[in-house]
């Protein structure tokens, strides 16, 4: 079976009916994508396929073979570094523990991909799949915020530029 | 309580690469007692090693203590660079290994010479001894909210100022000008009169040939340039990109996971399987029995869970498989009742005399509340690593006590405690959790039965019913009020206590007061959670506080106020809540103020939540918290900790419950011990009062008001008087006519 993982196939060679989560983890050794539920509830293993933020502990790697799996090691532009959400989280100093937040970049990553602009009831509804057991949620909120204006202005110089 | 008798100086030397090391040193002084095993020969014992000076001018800071969010990897470098004068660009940071060459010295002469006791977490984990200086000593506790308190006051800020010291000196002496001419900033040393500008590194050799200062002068907190700023966290860079090592995530070769189910009830034996019930399973390996547990080795976590589901795991019979959460209770108060009737209730705090009081009052008030035993529920369920061999163990694990682990380990495997070797990595939370090593004996116990090492994790399942949890507990009050709207006698009677020892304990000027606690037999396993005590007990008095208020006819604010006889800084952190919540201005129906005051861990917090009641929903606007922690050594750490502090207690009080049922735990995951979400988390904003007071704590203090600021609101919005958590039991209904 073969996965493609932030652009690269891997060959597995395991029971279809296991969970993404742990061929990401244990098989390619990715280990920046967490265990916390296993049953969808905390959102610490969200990935994306094809750009939609899923919960990894409970998709079976049958349904991820024809798409594209992007994770946390997956989401940094290849010319700037670290991508805008990640610089975002830096300058808020978002994390605590730190180990929620993967899966609260890829659910922010996700929303930004579809809305430029979120209102806070946007974020609310975007990112309450994804729990933060020490509470950093109102930085993780000013994070979003920064990195959507950040891009936004990208955008608009892209634009710019090319005109 | 003994005098710290031995002399505790620092010490140099010069590493190999030129690299200067300052670290603490003890020499023995009495030999008496239970301190004269520790200290082996008659030469001086090197405890530990707090800073390096390296060849290329660069620092490294080795720090004792674990990160769990907390930011201390960061906080604690920048009170040693700040009394060194360092560049704090050149700044890196290591923690010390688990070891007792590392353990932790500072927390010791804290205990002993400390203004403030250390907060029990911190002791009886290791081995048999209990409080004692010896023991200190061979502890690395992160918990107690102590690490800025005791390491950082004790060892960083004293060990940057004996090095600046030196190499002060040392400058002197190479550039035959008098100390007091020279200039130090940013890791170097200037001569402005000759115009000369060395860095540190120039000055290690000589520095390290001179005699230390035994208490060198420390910064007042005007001169401070790095305390009290607040750089980015060093921990940071790597949460945001997936490299941040945590427990879970080590890798080893040929490495092989392990699942694991342990006895619902606790303390149930478990039917040992046989070898032969996985043959037909590919990549399952092995089955482990273990004495209350079952665990399966394979290839992968998820094969070795499925492996696990499909096993006949039993469990013997055990005394408790018939007990309720209401027998807990019943049991409690059939306790409480005995010890008053037999008059052998353990008394807490006694002042004046409650029953001549009692005996004439005419305004007497009771209440009694009750809160539920409550879960940890880390967001990184408990894993560890662990290989053993032949002549030793080494473990892979988040710990908030390394040694305790590595004791326990080594008792498990008899072993002694220096051939198991802890690599300590980052805790995804750790709340009191990660300082009970449960987890790593079992990691090793399964270990020991292979000859490769294994991955050991908790299922969340395995998280949620396997934990040591804050107990439930209840708490009875009597109180009587005067004419003036004054309590006259304050009694309080509730079960267990733990620590803080002031937890229970009312800053208001009450002059008779009868506060007391009886002990209760219980088969749940009792651990430290945020703000252990103080969790509960913030919530029993301030509401009693509130509910004395309503019958006093007193503002509630005001009644606090008023009674705040004797205590200026919880004064000033009250005024400065009221203030920033604009206490006192109307609100729109249905919305209501709750306030509280609580100190806990050195640290003096007061709180204002607003709330509204939506038909029969609740919803938390707004939360100001006012803290006093005597100094702030990084303010926007400190914030977030409120802020943390704050959602954590505010998740227990909405939601948190964990009931025992057939002997057991009734809740399993997230969708029935519910956490809260983004869209539910309240404004908050936090004012700080710093001074020069000796530094309260950051990482637990502003839990426990958050939970009576909040009950106290919605009684004020809607005259529902909430005396039992969590909030989610009751139902709510906007009423404001029920206060008349």
């Amino acid at each position: 079976m073969k996965l493609n993982i932030n652009n690269t196939i891997h060959d597995v060679d395991l029971d279809p009916a296991t969970p993404l989560l742990w061929v990401i983890r244990e098989q390619v050794g990715l280990t920046g994508t967490k265990f916390g539920c296993g049953i969808g509830q905390c959102g610490a293993c969200t990935v994306q396929l094809d750009g939609l933020a899923i919960r990894s502990c409970l998709t079976p790697i049958q349904a991820a073979t024809d798409k594209e799996i992007t994770t946390i090691e997956g989401i940094s532009d290849q010319d700037s570094g670290l991508h805008a959400l990640q610089k975002a989280w830096i300058e808020e100093q978002v994390p605590q523990c730190g180990y929620c937040q993967s899966g609260q970049i890829l659910s922010a990553h996700s929303l930004l991909t579809q809305n430029t602009s979120p209102t806070d009831e946007d974020i609310d509804q975007a990112m309450s799949g994804n729990i933060c057991r020490c509470g950093t949620y109102s930085r993780i909120k000013s994070g979003i915020k920064l990195a959507a204006e950040e891009l936004r202005n990208t955008a608009t110089t892209k634009i710019l530029n090319n005109g | 309580m003994g005098k710290w008798t031995r002399r505790a100086f620092i010490t140099t030397g010069v590493l190999t690469g030129g690299a200067l090391v300052i670290g603490v040193a003890i020499r023995p002084g009495n030999r008496a007692g239970k301190v004269k095993d520790l200290i082996g020969g008659e030469g001086d014992t090197v405890l530990n090693i707090w800073l390096k000076v390296n060849a290329d001018n660069t620092i490294t800071v080795i720090v004792p203590h674990a990160e769990m969010g907390q930011g201390v990897h960061t906080t604690l470098p920048m009170m040693l660079a700040d009394e060194m004068d360092a560049d704090w660009k050149t700044i890196k940071m290591l923690e010390a290994p688990g070891n007792k060459e590392y353990a932790n010295y500072a927390l010791g002469k804290g205990f002993i010479m400390g203004p403030k006791d250390i907060p029990s977490i911190l002791v009886g984990t290791v081995d048999g001894f209990f409080l004692t200086a010896t023991k200190q000593i061979s502890l690395q506790i992160t918990g107690g909210s102590s690490s800025v308190r005791f390491t950082g006051m004790f060892a960083m800020r004293v060990a940057g100022a004996a090095a600046r010291a030196v190499l002060l000196e040392a400058a002197s002496e190479e550039w035959e000008v008098a100390a007091g001419e020279l200039v130090v900033k940013n890791s170097t040393i200037s001569h402005p009169a000759s115009d000369r500008t060395a860095p540190f590194s120039d000055f290690v050799v000589k520095a390290s040939k001179l005699s230390q200062p035994a208490k060198p002068r420390l910064k007042t907190s005007e001169e401070f340039t790095i305390m009290g700023t607040s750089p980015p966290r060093f921990d940071i860079p790597s949460k945001v990109d997936g490299t941040a090592n945590f427990g879970i995530d080590v890798v080893l070769p040929n490495m092989k996971y392990a699942a694991i189910k342990a006895s619902p009830v606790f303390g149930a034996k478990a039917k040992p399987l046989e070898a032969s019930a996985i043959k037909d399973m590919p990549g399952v390996h092995k089955i482990v029995n273990l004495e209350g547990a079952i665990a399966v080795i394979a290839d992968g976590y998820w094969l070795a869970k499925k492996a696990l589901n499909t096993l006949p795991v039993e469990f013997d019979k055990s005394a408790h498989d018939t007990t309720g959460q209401s027998d807990i209770y019943d049991r409690y108060l059939q306790d409480m009742d005995t010890a008053l009737a037999e008059g052998n209730e353990e008394k807490d705090v006694k002042k004046g005399s409650i029953k001549n009081i009692f005996k004439k009052a005419t305004n007497v008030i009771e209440a009694e509340y009750r809160v539920p035993y409550l879960a940890h529920a880390t967001m990184e369920p408990m894993n560890c690593t662990a290989l053993v061999k032949e002549d030793g163990c080494e473990i892979w694990v988040g710990s908030q006590n390394p040694l305790g682990f590595a004791n326990s380990v080594a008792e498990v495997l008899d072993l002694d405690q220096e051939k198991v070797v802890v690599h300590n990595q980052y805790l995804g939370g750790g709340f009191g959790r990660r300082s009970v090593p449960d987890v790593a004996i079992q990691a090793a116990l399964i270990s020991k039965e292979v000859d490769y090492p294994v991955k050991l994790i908790w299922s969340r399942e395995e998280d949620i019913r396997q934990d040591h949890y804050r107990e439930a507990n209840i708490s009875r009050f009597k109180a009587s009020l005067n004419d003036k709207g004054q309590i006259d006698a304050w009694n309080n009677q509730f079960v267990f206590k733990h620590d803080p020892e002031e937890a229970p304990h009312i800053p208001y000027g009450v002059d008779n007061q009868f506060i007391h606690y009886t002990n209760s037999e219980t088969h749940i396993p009792w651990g430290y959670w945020r703000s252990v005590d103080s969790s509960m007990h913030a919530f029993f008095t301030e509401s009693f506080m509130d509910e004395l208020a309503f019958k006093a006819n007193i503002d509630p604010y005001q009644f606090r106020r008023d009674h705040l006889t004797n205590a200026p800084r919880f004064l000033k952190v009250l005024d400065l809540a009221a203030e920033k919540s604009n206490w006192g201005e109307a609100l729109p129906a249905n919305w209501g103020r709750g306030i509280s005051l609580h100190e806990s861990f050195g640290t003096i917090v007061a709180q204002v939540a607003e709330i509204e009641i939506v038909e029969d929903t609740l919803k938390v606007h707004r939360v100001v918290c006012a803290a006093d922690p005597g100094f702030v050594f990084h303010p926007d750490g400190f914030n977030a900790q409120m802020e943390s502090g704050i959602v954590f207690g505010l998740t227990a009080a909405l939601y948190g419950e964990i009931s025992i049922e057939k002997g057991a735990v009734k809740q399993s995951n997230f969708h029935d011990y519910q956490m809260l979400r983004m869209p539910e988390s309240p404004k908050i904003e936090t004012y700080i009062i710093t001074s020069d007071n000796w530094p309260g704590g950051g990482g637990e203090p502003s839990t426990p008001c958050i939970a009576p600021a909040l009950t106290n609101a919605i009684f004020n919005a809607s005259g529902i008087r909430i005396r039992e958590l969590p909030v989610k039991n009751h139902e709510l209904k906007a009423d404001s006519k029920i206060l008349g």
